[in-house]
């Protein structure tokens, strides 16, 4: 199914300078790697080297964090959007 | 590169600051990016510090909110532009942990610096990429009334 994957602005430079990419996957692993399919350049800003999320890269289904739902296997509905959001921290 | 924000959203990033003196305060810069690179701030998002353990030199905003405040930009046709946060009795400069948790290449990390509870000064950094060899360039800020 069709699946839109909303694109912060860091990255859309490596995503056609789109700010929302429709994907095809059955859950959240396969629409991420649709995403780097359609966008290679994406690929390296979002996995390490090991393939896994880099550990400052949160997606979230709708308004839920993956990490805390199933993961890459978390299955999605047509009606269901993922984003892509880097993490905003720091400090004295 | 400039950063162009109304007074009165100046005047509230800073506002937040003072408020949550002597910890850190932090928030979201929703505006629009112009060919030259030059962003405008449109709105200021604050949001809480989630960073409890140490808040006094630490803050931390959570992805969930990052996602509410960028949808509901992008339906607005807007994007998020940058963040601020304060530095409680310390320069309004970037240290070493702000550019280390800083990840969203080519937007502004505004910082102004708290003393005895009241805002100073204001500095905006943009963020160059790519992460790897990432730096913080100064910014002009540009208060318009």
């Amino acid at each position: 199914m069709s699946i839109k994957v909303l694109i912060p602005t860091p990255l859309r430079p490596y995503a056609g300078k789109q700010s929302a990419i429709e994907v095809n996957a059955q859950n959240v692993g396969e629409a991420l790697n649709d995403l780097v399919a359609k966008h290679p350049d994406l690929r390296r800003h979002l996995f390490s080297e090991d393939g896994k999320l880099r550990s400052f890269v949160n997606v979230y289904l709708n308004d839920e964090d993956i990490r805390y739902l199933s993961k890459d296997a978390t299955p999605i509905k047509e009606t269901d959007t993922i984003t892509i959001v880097p993490s905003v921290a720091g400090g004295m | 590169m400039a950063l162009t924000i109304p007074e009165a959203l100046y005047k509230k990033l800073r506002k937040h600051g003072e408020e949550t003196y002597p910890h850190e305060c932090c928030g979201v810069l929703v505006g629009e990016f112009d060919e030259t690179g030059t962003k405008t701030v449109k709105a200021v998002v604050s949001c809480g510090n989630t960073r409890i353990d140490s808040p006094a030199n630490r803050y931390h905003i959570d992805p969930g909110e990052l996602v509410r405040i960028q949808r509901e930009a992008m339906l607005a046709r807007r994007d998020i532009v940058g963040f601020y946060h304060s530095h409680p009795d310390h320069p309004a400069k970037w240290s070493t942990t702000d550019l280390a948790e800083a990840h969203w290449i080519d937007c502004s990390y505004v910082i102004t610096s708290i003393e005895d509870g009241r805002a100073v000064l204001t500095n905006s950094f943009q963020l160059l990429g790519p992460e790897e060899s990432k730096r913080f360039e100064d910014e002009d800020v540009e208060v318009t009334g």
